[in-house]
């Protein structure tokens, strides 16, 4: 059994990788004259390929800064000080990471874009700038505004699980107040920071809806994959493929050295210190304004997305603020069974997707940690790789690998069919249901099964009647997430859609281009209304594990 | 009140390993029908791993299991028909105290009217009665454990497994627990095994004992009979306190006797001893001696004393029925090595705190049986 369900995770998650490799450099595939290293030469000669790879890098070095040096000084705000509605305020700063990617690039182009709500409201009032939202600084704007709430949640985690004691003892020992900062709070906030900034660097490494939307002539790695495949290079697209998991997963190495994961708990738990009471009345009204005044700022980009949905076609053209507001998109959306289309699409094969992905995960969790050994490590190992992976990798991978019929080395033609999109979907959920069912079931007393069994339980009871039933918070923290995650995927359809399986995100790209903005918004709004009510009900139910 | 029936357990020569760490090596043994049988041993000497291959999540590498003569080492858990109370508990968090013991009920089908009444015999069993709809967390510890030794019982299990019943519960709650455990499974007559690394539960609970030590069965005997002819220096050393003194066998004599000779050149003692078969005159010996097998004078009221080991008093420890001496032994080391020279021995003086100090003699307490002897530097019983 343990082999069955490895052998269905290497075809499913390590094999695509492989072909593409191979493909790479011309084995195997419809166009296979290998070996050869002709297009890995071609790719290492050509400067557009250079230069995506080495802003690939920078771009995720500098969007880790950025997102750090919001999220980190937000995290201390909000743990370290009692500040009026701060259980509100801080719950609002966390919102965006409930929203799919798009969602937040689409919102930021309609406020901050060339034509969008800040332009036209500046020029409203004399203020003749324009801009254009466009390049790298684009790409870095959205990333830290989207990726800083990783740093915010990762470093009121930290600081909430510090003792209090050792600031105490700090204290009387006679040590200020940044002495205190830099030589015992961030010291032991390092494991919490070393692990916001691997979540942050990895996930900006793999970003494609920002570059996608926001990058223009300026590529990176996944949005240069993309356009070699539309271009028909597809030789160069799996080379280009295989470089960026190569940078990927040689960057996760390297951060992972760099933190070696130091064990800084001092055994003691202890509790954390009291927050900080502001003294005066006017500095409690001053932090409380400046509280709401930034939760405004990081949501208006969603405001905004809400305030375009309501603006019927062909009503605002050169007006500051639209003038008129309906719910014409959302009845266009909702009486058109072609334009629901999307909408239903997303929603069954991103349940489809987690249903398999919480299948899958429960068994390799149960067999790897049960029996242990090569399989078990190995089955932990493919549940974690398409983490470390960006999506763009996997979809082409796929592509690749499952555009060919040789059902004997394990490829099947499923690209162009209803499948290949909630397998791409399965593949990415993976790591989001698999991390959080095998740290459940790490927390599962063992003994339980075996007293299950020792009752006369076989296995299937067992599992549905004791392991299911005391996993189900883990199950519906990463089911959750792997929902809402597949909800408003954009990085792999935009390679694997077909008009009958597109989703709400191609849908939301295709309104973009045909000028329907207000089209666009809307299907933004039922993404994020879907998500966040996915986010809610799935944090309320798995215990806050979301 | 319906009884499970006891069915006997063999262990035919059962050798098990992890890895390239024998944890078993050769273990015999046979437990009667409707016998409480205590294993015992410290960590790692194997007695979990016994309990782990009767109930079947284990698998032996060569020998034979038999529950009521019948071969079940190729059976899955579910098939053995053992009952299994765990270390932890195990009690499945999600379901209420009836649930919990009916669920090895639901599992072979029962109907809805047995289930409900067995679950309520067991609970009367265990005194849990009108706890059926409790969760598990709302327990306490003590209650827990009942509630886990009803749901391993309603099955009607053919035997019984006790993993280490009483490590989680205070001290406090241990004697009580202990008490109501061996009634209520005296009561089933169901043959039952337990695991304990507490000699005083596996005296308590135990109607035989079975010491291991490193995968091996030391000796098999009833409690009384482990503690006053224990079969090696390992089982004298570990059930009960000893101390272990070196001598030299002067003289065999009838049946075990022997005359060993303890203490310097200069100022020997002779004492009469127990010892097996194979010591002869001449030989290196470890001479075992409990607490209580000795007695204590304290030099200034005995300044013409010719018998004893001479010694210092270094620790008086009083504790309500009886005072211990831990005396460390001042015989110079000129006849029997450099061990002589740092040995105590530990002292019972039985009633009040006699407040002892200073200078001693120690000698053999003339009513007590005497100490017993065995190959010096031995082990087990094996070496």
């Amino acid at each position: 059994m343990p082999w069955l369900v490895l052998a269905f995770l290497v075809w499913l998650v390590g094999y695509p990788l492989l072909v593409v490799a191979a493909e790479a450099f011309g084995i195997g595939g419809p166009d296979a004259d290998g070996p050869t290293t002709e297009a890995f030469r071609s790719f290492f000669t050509r400067a557009d390929e250079w230069n995506a790879m080495w802003r690939t890098l920078w771009i995720s070095v500098l969007s880790t800064l950025a997102a750090a040096a919001v999220g980190v000084p937000l995290g201390f705000l909000f743990e370290r000080n009692e500040i009026p509605g701060r259980r509100l305020l801080g719950a609002l700063v966390a919102l965006p990471v409930a929203l799919p990617p798009l969602v937040g690039v689409i919102a930021f182009l309609f406020l901050y874009g060339e034509s969008g709500l800040a332009a036209r409201g500046l020029q409203t009032v004399g203020l003749d700038v324009s801009w254009r939202l466009t390049g790298a600084w684009a790409i870095l704007l959205v990333h830290a505004y989207s990726m800083y709430v990783y740093f915010y949640l990762f470093t009121r985690a930290g600081l909430s699980g510090q003792d209090g004691a050792a600031i105490e003892a700090a204290q009387s020992l006679g040590a200020s107040r940044s002495q205190i900062l830099f030589r015992v709070t961030l010291p032991r906030l390092r494991p919490a920071l070393a692990g916001a900034t691997l979540l942050t660097f990895m996930t900006s490494l793999g970003s494609f809806s920002a570059p996608y939307i926001f990058g223009g002539g300026f590529r990176v790695m996944t949005t240069q994959i993309v356009a070699s495949k539309l271009n028909g290079e597809l030789r160069m697209a799996y080379v280009e493929t295989t470089m960026l998991a190569l940078l990927a997963f040689g960057s996760l190495l390297l951060l992972r050295r760099i933190d070696p994961g130091l064990d800084l708990a001092s055994g003691a738990r202890g509790t954390p210190p009291a927050r900080r009471r502001l003294q005066t009345q006017r500095a409690r009204v001053a932090a409380a304004a400046g509280g709401w005044v930034l939760a405004g700022v990081l949501l208006l980009p969603h405001a905004t997305l809400i305030l375009m949905s309501l603006v019927p076609p062909n009503t605002w053209t050169v007006e500051a603020f639209p003038p008129v507001l309906g719910l014409v998109n959302y009845g266009d959306l909702l009486s058109s069974a072609e334009r629901l289309r999307p909408a239903l699409n997303s929603l069954w094969m991103a349940a489809a997707a987690t249903l398999a992905a919480i299948v899958v995960g429960v068994a390799a969790a149960r067999l790897s940690l049960r029996r242990g050994g090569l399989p078990g490590r190995a089955l932990e190992a493919m549940m974690t790789l398409p983490w470390a992976i960006p999506g763009t990798v996997f979809a082409l991978a796929l592509a690749a690998a499952m555009s060919v019929n040789a059902p004997w080395v394990g490829r099947f033609v499923l690209v162009g069919t209803l499948w290949i999109l909630p397998l791409a979907y399965l593949v990415r959920s993976l790591p989001l249901t698999g991390r959080s069912i095998f740290a459940g079931m790490r927390q599962l007393d063992p003994r339980l099964e075996e007293a299950a069994a020792s009752l006369g339980a076989g296995a299937l009871r067992t599992v549905v009647q004791i392991v299911l039933p005391l996993l189900r918070p883990a199950v519906i923290a990463g089911a959750g997430l792997a929902f809402i995650t597949m909800l408003g995927d954009f990085v792999t359809s935009i390679v694997l859609y077909t008009y009958d399986t597109r989703p709400i995100s191609i849908e939301i790209q295709s309104s973009l281009r045909i000028q329907e903005t207000g089209i666009a918004a809307a299907y933004g709004v039922l993404l994020m209304v879907l998500s966040a009510a996915a986010f809610i009900a799935w944090d309320d139910r798995s215990g806050g594990r979301l | 009140m319906s009884l499970a029936a006891g069915a006997s357990v063999r262990f035919d020569d059962v050798y098990k390993s992890f890895d390239d760490t024998v944890v078993l090596a050769g273990v015999s043994l046979d437990v009667e029908p409707g016998e409480i049988f205590a294993l015992l041993g410290p960590s790692g000497s194997g007695k979990t791993t016994m309990l782990r291959l009767l109930a079947g999540f284990e698998q032996l590498d060569r020998g034979c299991l038999l529950i009521a003569d019948e071969a079940v080492e190729h059976l899955p858990p579910a098939r053995r028909g053992v009952g299994m109370l765990f270390q932890s508990y195990a009690l499945f968090p999600h379901l209420s105290v009836a649930e919990n013991v009916a669920f090895g009920l639901k599992v072979r089908g029962g109907g809805r009217g047995d289930v409900q009444a067995r679950v309520a015999e067991m609970l009367e069993l265990v005194r849990l009665g009108g706890f059926e709809a409790r969760r598990i967390a709302e327990l306490s510890g003590g209650q827990q454990q009942r509630v886990a030794l009803a749901r391993a019982l309603a099955p009607r299990p053919r035997v019984l497994l006790l993993d280490e019943p009483l490590s989680n519960l205070d001290p406090a709650l241990r004697e009580e627990t202990r008490i109501d455990l061996r009634h209520t499974v005296k009561q089933t007559g169901i043959t039952t095994v337990l695991v304990t690394h507490e000699q005083e539960e596996a005296f308590e609970l135990g109607e035989r004992i079975g010491l291991l030590n490193d995968g091996r069965l030391e000796q098999v005997a009833a409690p009384a009979e482990l503690y006053q002819d224990p079969a090696s220096r390992f089982v004298a050393t570990f059930v009960g306190r000893c101390s272990v003194l070196p001598g030299v066998v002067e003289a065999r004599g009838a049946g075990d006797a022997l005359e060993v000779r303890i203490g310097s050149q200069r100022a020997p003692q002779v004492w009469s001893c127990q010892g097996g078969g194979g010591i002869e005159a001449g030989d290196r010996v470890d001479v075992c001696v409990r607490p209580e097998a000795l007695e204590i004078e304290a030099l200034e009221l005995a300044p013409g004393a010719k018998t004893g080991l001479r010694g210092e008093i270094e620790v008086e420890r009083y504790t309500g029925s009886s005072s211990f001496y831990t005396v460390r032994l001042t015989a110079p080391s000129d006849g029997f090595g450099a061990a002589a020279d740092s040995v105590s021995v530990e002292v019972a003086m039985p009633g009040a705190a006699a407040g002892l100090s200073g200078a001693c003699v120690v000698r053999p307490a003339a009513q007590e049986p005497p100490p017993r002897v065995f190959p010096a530097g031995s082990t087990g019983a094996g070496s």
